[in-house]
């Protein structure tokens, strides 16, 4: 099974890429985007755990290394 | 799965001529499997063979007393006292760097430490010599920062620093861009390893990264022309991870402190092909392969496929039989794959199994004597007259001399490079005592008093106008380098870019630029102990300007004599060292290219005999603690490396008060920015002003007073007088506006 | 005496900080490699700058989980000296040892420079006897060095006494200008509650010597042996 997991800055902590992707997208021209944040995206394969089981262990795996909790979310689907 | 059939046509899309693909039916007999095809076609490619270029190679003065190893291996071993050696070697990733910057920068810097440590040197420093475009061509920015943090993300996270090197712009770099890496490595001699693979029966071992379909024909890439489509050759740019290197860095030389081993090399273009084949080829043996246990990251793989990846990070290694199982531990204990895939055999055969199969049977010596090797014609260009003709009266003099100096200063070519150098980790492994910015680099050798100074240049206008001159200038160039900075030059590395060496024309230079370094090379007494040969650099049919880049190695005795480029002393006496190849030269020069739009003329003169004086010179006046401070005149002539002198310094600009060094009557802007070859700007304290005249007319060195350091302006009496600070300001803040980056 | 120098898949300060301890200063060192889980008769311990595990994820992420890290807080909670420099920091920050945690530079791009750093308080082992308001000359070199903390933290840190070194320029004033990556209030270095933590961006072990620019960070070591010596005396 496969699950998606999407690591980003928490809101309040300065992002300088996704400011300075902000501002080059303004440079080419393309108008109207306010606002950028740059994250991570990681494709898991698991084992046949079942959802729950897979959810937890993965929560798990976020707090203890995928993500720093003193900067960054995380939001994991599956399936 | 069925395997194409090898037809003369395949051959020919793999870049092997008609001629050359007979040569192949020759040798076997029979006609090649695929594999064996892109065997040939790889170890057979310009990259690989050196096939245009082997015949003018063979010009270059290649031994010497200090020298243990010269070309033909990973990189040249010159000796450095003490039981120490030096190991090094500058390689190009010009069409992968332009291709996908940062990944083809990082991966040439990869490819080059793997050269140096292969052979049981530790790396201590890099170098790099880069070209691109015009600053203000659209793509110039994008390349640019994509190359610099390239070659900073894999140099800093293996550690090991980026000291020095050129960055230049040309038009003629638009569609072809130039990375040469250098790196210099610290041996003891009993710990030297070559790439051989000798002993029957010996196990041959792969270490490093998994095999996946990374730059497959890389090494054929490097060998062909860019054309419209080029960026369509994305996928087959390799990926580097500089993390797994370091891994295999320290892995490699904890095996070497062994005497497990046998032979190493690493597998760079054409991976694990021109590794075996070349190893077997050194030692005169054969060897037995079996791809199966070659450690995949990807499924399915092809023989032909396992045999011509370029996944990067990865070694063979012949170690002795019976001693696999230390070689497995050391890597594991790193993290590294290891996987026994072969062993060497008696019979001159390279062979290649796969699942069960024999995919490959090629006689080793067959495929190294019997290489395509062409004399090439070469022809000088019929435009070369017109060339060289310049008129220098009817140049418009510029109306304020004092704001074109300040514009050269803080223009593309002179301007800081700090935006550069800041990136890459320069002072990592605290060897680097003269950090970057002057004209070398000093690293200290720890545990001994040594030093070695580290240069790079080549001023390709110069070579464009006349290739034999210019790549003598090169050398002289280099040694002059290191030399100011206290050293004794003992060997360089090459790279000779050139455009397309099937035209006469290109021929013509390849063949004048080596036969001009070849003989100032002689004169100075340096070898050329390593180096490559990067060709096809032509985009739609228009090549670069022949761009020889010489990596210089000084050798200090003593470390603490070592001198850098800028004054450090109010009051100390400013002097000039050769000051009768002082002349009116224009041709090729900074300012004819950057103020008058033009490229023309005949570059300075050079007199080979004076240039050697002139080093030893310049070392003993730094061993005997005469002089304070040496830079010598290049780009930019005598004015603009006035201004080097004042303001390059860390700390703050220093002023100068100077006589114009030109006859009265000579035209103002010519006498400031006209350049020459083979003199030295100086400084020195006043108290040893006598000794120092002494010790020129020892050497016979024409030396000319002019002027005393300090103040706030830099003045050339009756020239220009511009303040340090504004001289400063547009030379630091020159390079990012140049190019529209952000300081 | 004796100082531990860790060694991660990584590391590559490593070889500096033993330099300087063992050659420049003169104390003894040893390397100990990550998966050792014991600093039994070490009496300082130095976590190197490099890029363990390649930076990959997070700088510092994958060395904490290292069984050297279990050491290295049980080492700190006995209020051994320890110091995290550069990607040691990182670690440090990562484990939990020290508050906040780093993002990238603001410039998006490394920096190697000479930097000024202001040293403000004496209370750790490694600044003690460096008063307060000192100005020194120490090198920083990376990627992701701009310290970031929630502002209750930030206050927390100055109110405590744990802001170790400011960015500031030669005179010691405390600048925009001065900070090379945007970190919050120019923090450089801290250290935890105890002060026996020191995690800083800089490379004191890089300008240990006059001839490589600066001698400062020498002063770091000779403290860290007063602080030692000190306390077995």
């Amino acid at each position: 099974m496969k699950a998606k997991i999407y690591v980003t800055l928490k809101r309040g902590v300065l992002d300088p890429q996704g400011k300075a992707i902000r501002t080059s997208l303004s440079h080419l021209g393309i108008d109207g985007v306010d606002d950028v944040r740059v994250g991570k995206f990681m494709e898991v394969t698991l084992k046949e755990i079942g959802v729950e089981e897979a959810r937890r262990r993965l929560d798990e795996a976020c707090r203890r290394l995928l993500a720093n909790t003193v900067i960054e979310e995380y939001r994991i689907e599956i399936g | 799965m069925k395997e194409k059939p090898v037809t003369p046509e395949l051959a020919r899309e793999h870049g092997l001529s008609p001629a050359e693909y007979e040569t192949v039916l020759g040798i076997l007999g029979r006609t090649p499997s695929l594999t064996e095809l892109g065997i040939f076609s790889v170890m057979w490619s310009e990259h690989c063979s050196y096939k245009s270029s082997r015949i003018h190679l063979k010009k270059f003065p290649t031994k010497g007393p200090r020298v243990l190893q010269g070309p033909g291996e990973n990189a040249g071993i010159v000796d450095i006292g003490d039981g120490l050696a030096v190991v090094f070697k500058m390689e190009s990733h010009n069409h992968p760097s332009f291709i996908e910057p940062y990944q083809g920068a990082a991966t040439g810097v990869g490819g080059i430490l793997r050269d140096v440590f292969t052979m049981g040197a530790r790396p201590i420093a890099s170098l790099n010599s880069l070209r691109f475009g015009r600053p203000d061509h659209p793509r110039t920015r994008y390349l640019v920062s994509g190359v610099v943090s390239g070659i900073a993300g894999y140099g800093n996270c293996i550690g090991v620093p980026t000291v020095g090197g050129e960055v230049s712009f040309d038009e003629c770099y638009d569609g072809n861009i130039l990375v040469n890496a250098f790196t210099l490595g610290v041996v003891r001699h009993e710990r030297i390893w070559l790439g051989t693979a000798a002993g029957v029966g010996n196990p041959v071992i792969y270490v490093g990264s998994k095999t996946g379909r990374d730059g497959i024909h890389g090494a054929t890439m490097a060998s062909g022309e860019f054309d419209e489509k080029s960026e369509e050759k994305r996928p087959t740019v390799q990926v580097g991870d500089p993390f797994t290197e370091k891994l295999l860095l320290e892995a490699c030389l904890e095996l070497m402190r062994t005497d497990a081993i046998v032979g190493i090399q690493d597998m760079g273009a054409a991976g694990l092909t021109s590794s075996s084949f070349e190893m077997a080829s050194r030692g005169g043996t054969g060897f037995l392969m079996d791809l199966d246990r070659v450690p995949q990251r990807e499924e399915g793989m092809t023989p032909y496929e396992l045999m011509l990846s370029e996944s990067q990070e990865r070694m063979l290694i012949v170690a002795k039989k019976g001693r696999e199982d230390e070689v497995r531990e050391i890597f594991e204990k790193w993290d590294l794959d290891v996987s026994v895939i072969g062993e060497v055999t008696a019979d001159g055969v390279g062979r290649v199994r796969w699942r069960g199969k024999t995919v490959a049977e090629i006689p080793i010596a067959s495929l190294t004597d019997k290489a395509p090797l062409y004399d090439r014609p070469a022809e000088r260009p019929e435009g070369q007259d017109a060339l060289q003709t310049l008129d220098t009266a009817g140049l418009p003099a510029p109306s304020d001399l004092g704001e074109t100096w300040v514009r050269l200063m803080g223009g593309p070519e002179l301007s800081d490079r700090k935006w550069v150098y800041r990136q890459y980790d320069h002072m990592i492994r605290t060897n680097t005592l003269v950090l970057p910015g002057s004209d070398a680099a000093v690293l200290r050798v720890k545990e001994t008093r040594k030093g070695i100074a580290l240069s790079v240049d080549c001023n390709s206008r110069y070579c464009y106008l006349d290739p034999f001159v210019g790549g003598m200038i090169a050398v002289c160039e280099g040694a002059r380098n290191v030399a100011c900075s206290g050293a004794e030059p003992i060997g360089l590395s090459d790279c000779l870019n050139f455009g397309n060496p099937e035209k006469p024309e290109v021929m013509w230079q390849f063949r004048s630029a080596i036969e001009g370094m070849a003989k100032a090379c002689e004169a100075l007494g340096v070898p050329v102990v390593s180096g490559n040969v990067s060709f096809y650099n032509e985009t739609m049919g228009k090549g670069i300007h022949p761009t020889p880049a010489v990596a210089m190695v000084g050798l200090l005795e003593d470390v603490s004599k070592r001198r850098v480029q800028w004054f450090s002393s109010d009051g100390d006496l400013i002097l000039l060292a050769g000051a009768d190849r002082l002349g009116i030269h224009l041709g090729g020069s900074l300012y004819l290219k950057e103020v008058h739009g033009k490229i023309a003329g005949t570059p300075p003169p050079v007199d080979l005999a004076h240039e050697k004086r002139l080093l030893e010179f310049l070392r003993e006046a730094a061993s005997a603690d005469l002089v304070a401070s040496a830079h010598d005149l290049a780009e930019g002539g005598f004015a603009c490396a006035l201004a080097e002198a004042c303001i390059s310094g860390p700390g703050s600009a220093m002023g100068a008060r100077v006589l114009n060094p030109f006859p009265a009557a000579t035209r103002p802007d010519f006498a400031m920015f006209s350049e020459c070859q083979g003199a030295v700007l100086l400084s020195c304290a006043p108290a040893k002003r006598d000794a120092f005249l002494d010790l020129a007319r020892r050497f016979r060195i024409t030396m000319r007073e002019l002027g005393v350091v300090g103040g706030e302006h830099v003045d050339i009496e009756g020239l220009a007088r511009v303040e340090t600070a504004e001289l400063r300001k547009a030379w630091s803040e020159g390079f990012a506006a140049a190019l529209g980056l952000e300081g | 005496m004796k100082t531990a120098v860790l060694v991660f898949p990584g590391s590559n300060c490593d070889h500096d900080a033993y330099h300087a301890l063992k050659h420049v200063v003169g104390v003894d060192a040893e390397f100990v490699w990550h998966k050792s889980s014991s600093l039994g008769g070490f009496d300082a311990v130095v976590i190197p700058g490099g890029f363990t595990y390649g930076d990959y994820l997070r700088s510092g992420a994958m060395a904490k989980l290292s069984p050297v890290m279990g050491a290295v807080r049980r080492f700190a909670e006995g209020g051994g000296p320890v110091i995290g420099i550069c990607n040691g920091f990182q670690i440090l920050l990562e484990a939990g040892l020290l508050p906040g945690a780093m993002i990238v530079n603001d410039s998006l791009r490394f920096v190697c420079d000479y930097v000024h750093l202001r040293a403000g308080t004496d209370r750790t082992p490694f600044t003690r006897g460096i008063p307060v308001g000192t100005v020194l000359k120490i090198p920083v070199a990376h990627y992701q060095g701009n310290y970031y903390a929630d502002e209750g933290t930030l206050s927390s840190l100055e109110e405590r006494g744990q802001v170790v070194f400011r960015y500031c320029d030669s005179a010691g004033n405390v600048t925009r200008e001065s900070n090379p990556n945007g970190s919050a209030r120019n923090i450089a270095g801290i250290c935890n509650e105890g002060g026996n933590v020191l995690g800083m961006m800089p490379h004191p072990e890089r300008c240990s010597e006059i001839a490589l620019g600066s001698g400062d960070g020498r002063r770091l070591f000779d403290a860290m042996i007063a602080w030692l010596a000190a306390r077995t005396a």
